[in-house]
């Protein structure tokens, strides 16, 4: 399950936001302090998560302190779920 | 004339009650402040300042977040007479070393006397410090506890400074971003924002019953003036929330218009499409948008398509047509030099794309041939003349393209202590340079492009070079070697930043290594991200005859490659 997340988000990351299928993201690899998804993408993200794992989000939850690569953010999911 | 301080006496006498300000905080209950509780926080720091030795004429940078505490020391260092300016905060994105160097920068050009920050940002300040060296004589550090220095005391107006400026004196500064912006803070007179606020407020047929929405960061222009000095100084509610809040929750800029009656905004063009794209239908229940009289876009290039996708999306929600209205303007003209008319849609036509782009005439579409939706800004507003010249400085004929240059009572004293680059900005005659392109057609103003290399996304000003050192600092890149620009995007309104670098190294897993180089130290020494980064084989650059980076023939040859590759701009 937490794999099926995390390469989940891995592929929406890569397809959607960098234009790079092909792209493999690492779980530790940071994501909005290493500049790979901005802050415009937040937005898209907690969308993608809220339809695909069935997490309501708030407002304020996924930020840079919530999360900053895929791991933090698969942990932060499965807690909400 | 009155300056700042006797604007803020009348309010403070004649609406001691009124809510000037109400700042909103994401998970928190909306914070009034009234004009009394404004005058009395500003008072207090004008105590703390005067304690640290801080004098009328001094610089103070602001380096805090939205909060009332901004909003106090701003209005304190005002009523002082000493001269404010905001500095972006760090951001987890920018490298804390990055953000140093910028700041010593700052600090070396501007020389602000005292910094006031955050106890938790102290050590990252001093950090950039030189004591005894630079001219920083105090850190101010934030704190409104009771009975520390800056907590708001009753205000002693007579032993204020700043009732004492004369017109002339400059009142703030403001700098634009990156590491090239922050070396030329834009100087303003009390003389000259006043004249601004009286000629742009006829322009928008400012009253008494409007009420500014903003969400808009305060170090910019758009946010500053537009929705910060015109509301405060001329006793207009203002709703603000942080930047930062906005771009996580946008229906959250609604819902504040519905609840507060907004009547006015400022957003810049990326705006109206992210909103369109990102708010669900479950954060809007109840949301009625039928007070909002005026939305002006601004501070980036406007277009027609996206006012259309924003309208389609909030109609239903009482949103008019004629609300979405369009302006452009400039920090040294201290915001606005157009204003379209806003009882009325902002006038558009269709264009010959050709004659366009290759004989550099706005000609009307004619024979079906392939055209640009061009939109109108508006007529200059009341206190600026705008030319269209030639690049010898001679007038261009209505429809034909070149540098848009203007005067008015209205223009900023200088760039602080940088008289060479003041002098360079002006033609004969007192013309300001504004390095954008563009056409007139009856009295109506058109922006065509830019003649500086400048990049600007979400409304935010980029200098490519920045971006291009920073990518040579990536192993694998050479210095010279790389081009950045920006490149429209339809779908999100603004400009994606591209950044090309030729490189020798043909293993694949270690060119991916230099992209995600690039990526990550541009980001981290600009907080900019990057959308593509091209990486292409020598000689793929295009030079100038000096050998420096073609920045245009550089997008134009990469724009070619990428339809080549069917990817969809």
């Amino acid at each position: 399950m937490t794999e099926t997340i995390l390469e989940k988000l891995a592929t929406y990351i890569a397809t959607e936001f960098l234009k790079q299928p092909g792209r493999i993201i690492k779980p530790d690899e940071p994501l909005l302090s290493s500049g790979l998804i901005d802050s415009f993408h937040l937005v898209d993200l907690s969308l993608f998560v809220e339809n695909n794992f069935g997490v309501r989000i708030d407002d304020a939850d996924l930020n840079a302190s919530s999360f900053d690569n895929l791991a933090q953010l698969t942990t932060f999911i499965k807690e909400h779920q | 004339m009155p300056n700042f301080s006797n604007i803020l006496q009348r309010h403070y006498e004649h609406t001691p009650d009124k809510v000037s300000i109400t700042m909103l905080f994401a998970g928190q209950p909306d914070q009034p402040v009234t004009y009394r509780e404004l005058i009395y926080g500003a008072s207090g720091y004008v105590q703390t300042y005067t304690q640290h030795g801080i004098q009328a004429g001094d610089v103070i940078l602001l380096i805090l977040q939205h909060d009332v505490d901004l909003l106090y020391a701003y209005f304190g260092a005002v009523l002082l007479g000493a001269i404010p300016s905001i500095m972006p905060f760090l951001t987890e994105k920018l490298l804390p070393e990055r953000y140093r160097t910028d700041l010593a920068e700052l600090v070396s050009h501007s020389r602000p006397t005292a910094i006031v920050t955050y106890r938790e940002f102290e050590l990252e300040i001093r950090a950039a410090l030189k004591p005894g060296e630079d001219s920083i004589k105090a850190l101010i550090i934030s704190d409104r506890a009771e009975g520390t220095a800056n907590y708001p005391c009753p205000p002693d107006f007579a032993a204020f400074g700043g009732f004492q400026r004369k017109e002339e004196d400059i009142v703030l500064l403001q700098h634009s971003s990156g590491s090239t912006g922050l070396q030329k803070g834009v100087a303003l007179s009390h003389r000259s924002i006043l004249n601004h606020l009286d000629a742009y407020g006829k322009s928008i047929l400012l009253n008494q019953d409007d009420v500014i929405v903003s969400w808009l960061p305060l170090y910019h222009d758009m946010g500053l003036i537009a929705c910060f000095l015109l509301p405060i100084l001329s006793g207009i509610p203002v709703v603000q929330m942080s930047p930062f809040d906005w771009v996580r929750a946008p229906h959250r800029l609604l819902q504040a218009i519905s609840t507060y009656h907004g009547t006015l905004t400022w957003l810049p063009n990326f705006a109206y499409n992210f909103c369109a794209q990102k708010i669900r239908d479950r954060d809007l229940e109840g949301v009625d948008l039928s007070s909002w009289r005026a939305s002006i876009n601004t501070s980036e290039p406007v277009k027609y398509k996206s006012h259309q996708m924003f309208y389609e999306r909030f109609k239903s929600y009482r949103l008019r047509l004629e609300t979405l209205q369009t302006s452009y303007g400039m920090a040294e003209n201290v915001f606005a030099v157009t204003q379209n008319d806003l009882t009325t849609q902002p006038y558009t036509e269709d264009i010959d794309r050709e004659s366009f782009t290759s004989d550099r005439i706005a000609l009307l579409a004619f024979d079906g041939r392939p055209t640009i939706q061009m939109m109108s800004c508006g007529k200059p507003i009341p206190n600026t003349t705008i030319r269209v010249v030639d690049s010898k400085g001679h007038d261009l004929a209505e429809r034909h393209i070149g540098e848009i240059v203007l005067k008015s009572n209205c223009m900023l004293s200088s760039y602080y202590n940088r008289p060479d680059i003041t002098k360079k900005a002006f033609i004969d005659g007192g013309w300001y340079m504004s390095g954008d392109f563009g056409y007139m057609v009856n009295g109506e103003v058109f922006i065509a492009g830019r003649k500086k290399d400048l990049i600007i996304v979400g409304g935010k000003n980029i200098y490519p070079q920045d971006l291009e050192l920073l990518a040579y600092e990536v192993p694998g890149v050479h210095p010279g070697r790389a081009s950045a620009f920006g490149v429209f995007n339809e779908i999100t309104g603004t400009e994606d930043v591209v950044m090309v670098a030729e490189v020798d190294i043909n293993d694949p897993v270690d060119r991916q290594k230099i992209a995600d180089g690039i990526r990550a130290t541009v980001t981290r020494g600009s907080a900019v991200a990057l959308r593509y980064v091209h990486l292409v084989r020598h000689p793929w650059l295009v030079k100038t005859s000096s050998g420096k980076t073609a920045r245009s023939a550089n997008k134009d040859k990469f724009l070619k490659e990428m339809q080549e590759k069917e990817q969809v701009y």
